[in-house]
């Protein structure tokens, strides 16, 4: 029973590192409550082996921390869960999220529980270091717990749209049956009444990456289709199911590299179209830093 | 992604031809008619491509 008091706090410290991970935000994922309950019990079972790891090398039993460990690698799963979960899902959304997204919030929510079993190991070291201060050292592995999580939780933020390009609004242009931003061919709207839609309701912006290493991470597919799910998730899209005219769309300008949104907002309000495309976040795997390459550096 | 072409809708038999199901309208209004009556159907974009003709994708 010696360990109990670290065993506690070091768990307790893990379960909340997770629930301080868990955001609510637009994309109300992961759904509330469910799976809420589903991911604070994986942070609890991670905050729970991080603690006992460090009372089983101080008793010296090694077999115990090579199970913990084997314990642990079961969090991989996670990250197949979350992936079938979003894209048995994926068949239910107006506008797709696209696999690179799906990949990116999977590989998030494996690497939270992981930042879980960090900080209660952590803090289970911290308590047992400071043994000799008595009930103190709740106190003190409580903040240690709580700078690293924050440290970590700081380090694993992503950049969005506004950290790598500037972005502003553009203007719409019709050519017969085309919609055209700039000199971009967006797509060809057939019906006339749907084209009256886009004259009256439409919203372009212009996404224009600052500099050769944002311009290559702008250029994934997968963020272009993250980009027009995250908008139209965050200020609605005005269209029903089968119409696939008013699917917002995300082009490439070749030329320059910038990316050029036009869709169809269920409210038509420019500051909070830009402010959608400011904030959508840049999936890890589609950042790309070619200046790391001498080739990449020739060329700028 | 496969594309595929479900109807052509044109108001000039001489302008279209081939496998895919071809409709004839009387003038621009009914071709745009028959071009949301079908898009509709199957949920599909109806494209104009400048010369009367219309045709209906699945994207």
């Amino acid at each position: 029973m010696k360990y109990m008091l670290t065993l506690v706090v070091a768990t307790l410290a893990g379960f909340l590192a997770r629930l301080y991970m868990l955001r609510r935000d637009y994309r109300q994922y992961p759904s509330y409550p469910q799976g809420w309950a589903i991911h604070l019990f994986l942070g609890f079972i991670g905050g729970a082996i991080g603690a006992v790891i460090v009372p089983a090398v101080l008793e010296g039993d090694y077999s115990a921390i090579s199970f913990l460990l084997l314990a642990a690698s079961q969090f991989r799963e996670v990250r197949n869960v979350e992936r079938q979960t979003l894209a048995s899902m994926e068949a239910t959304e107006m506008v797709k999220r696209g696999t690179a997204y799906i990949e990116g919030i999977a590989r998030v929510f494996e690497a939270r529980n992981y930042l879980a079993i960090w900080v209660a190991l952590s803090v289970a070291i911290a308590s047992e270091l400071l043994v000799s201060i008595g009930l103190w050292r709740v106190g003190v592995s409580a903040v240690v717990g709580v700078i690293l999580a924050m440290g970590l939780v700081r380090l694993m933020q992503g950049d969005q749209i506004c950290d790598i390009a500037t972005v502003e609004l553009s203007e719409i242009k019709f050519d017969g049956g085309l919609v055209l931003i700039g000199e971009t061919v967006m797509m060809n709207v057939g019906l006339p009444d749907s084209r009256k839609v886009y004259e009256e309701r439409a919203l372009a912006g212009i996404i224009r990456p600052n500099g050769p290493n944002a311009k290559a991470t702008l250029a994934n597919l997968g963020q272009m289709q993250a980009i027009a799910h995250d908008v139209s998730s965050m200020i609605g899209v005005y269209m029903d199911v089968g119409e696939q005219e008013f699917i917002p769309m995300v082009r490439r300008s070749p030329s320059t590299g910038s990316l050029h949104v036009l869709m169809v907002p269920s409210e038509r309000d420019e500051d909070a179209f830009l402010a959608a495309i400011r904030r959508v976040p840049i999936l890890e795997g589609a950042i790309r830093k070619p200046l790391t390459s001498e080739a990449g550096k020739m060329i700028d | 992604m496969d594309k595929q072409i479900l109807a052509v809708i044109a108001v000039d038999p001489t302008t279209v031809g081939g496998g895919a199901p071809i409709f004839y309208a009387r003038d621009k209004d009914e071709l745009a008619e028959i071009a949301l009556l079908i898009s509709r159907i199957f949920g599909a974009a109806a494209h104009d491509l400048n010369n009367d003709v219309m045709i209906i994708v699945k994207h």
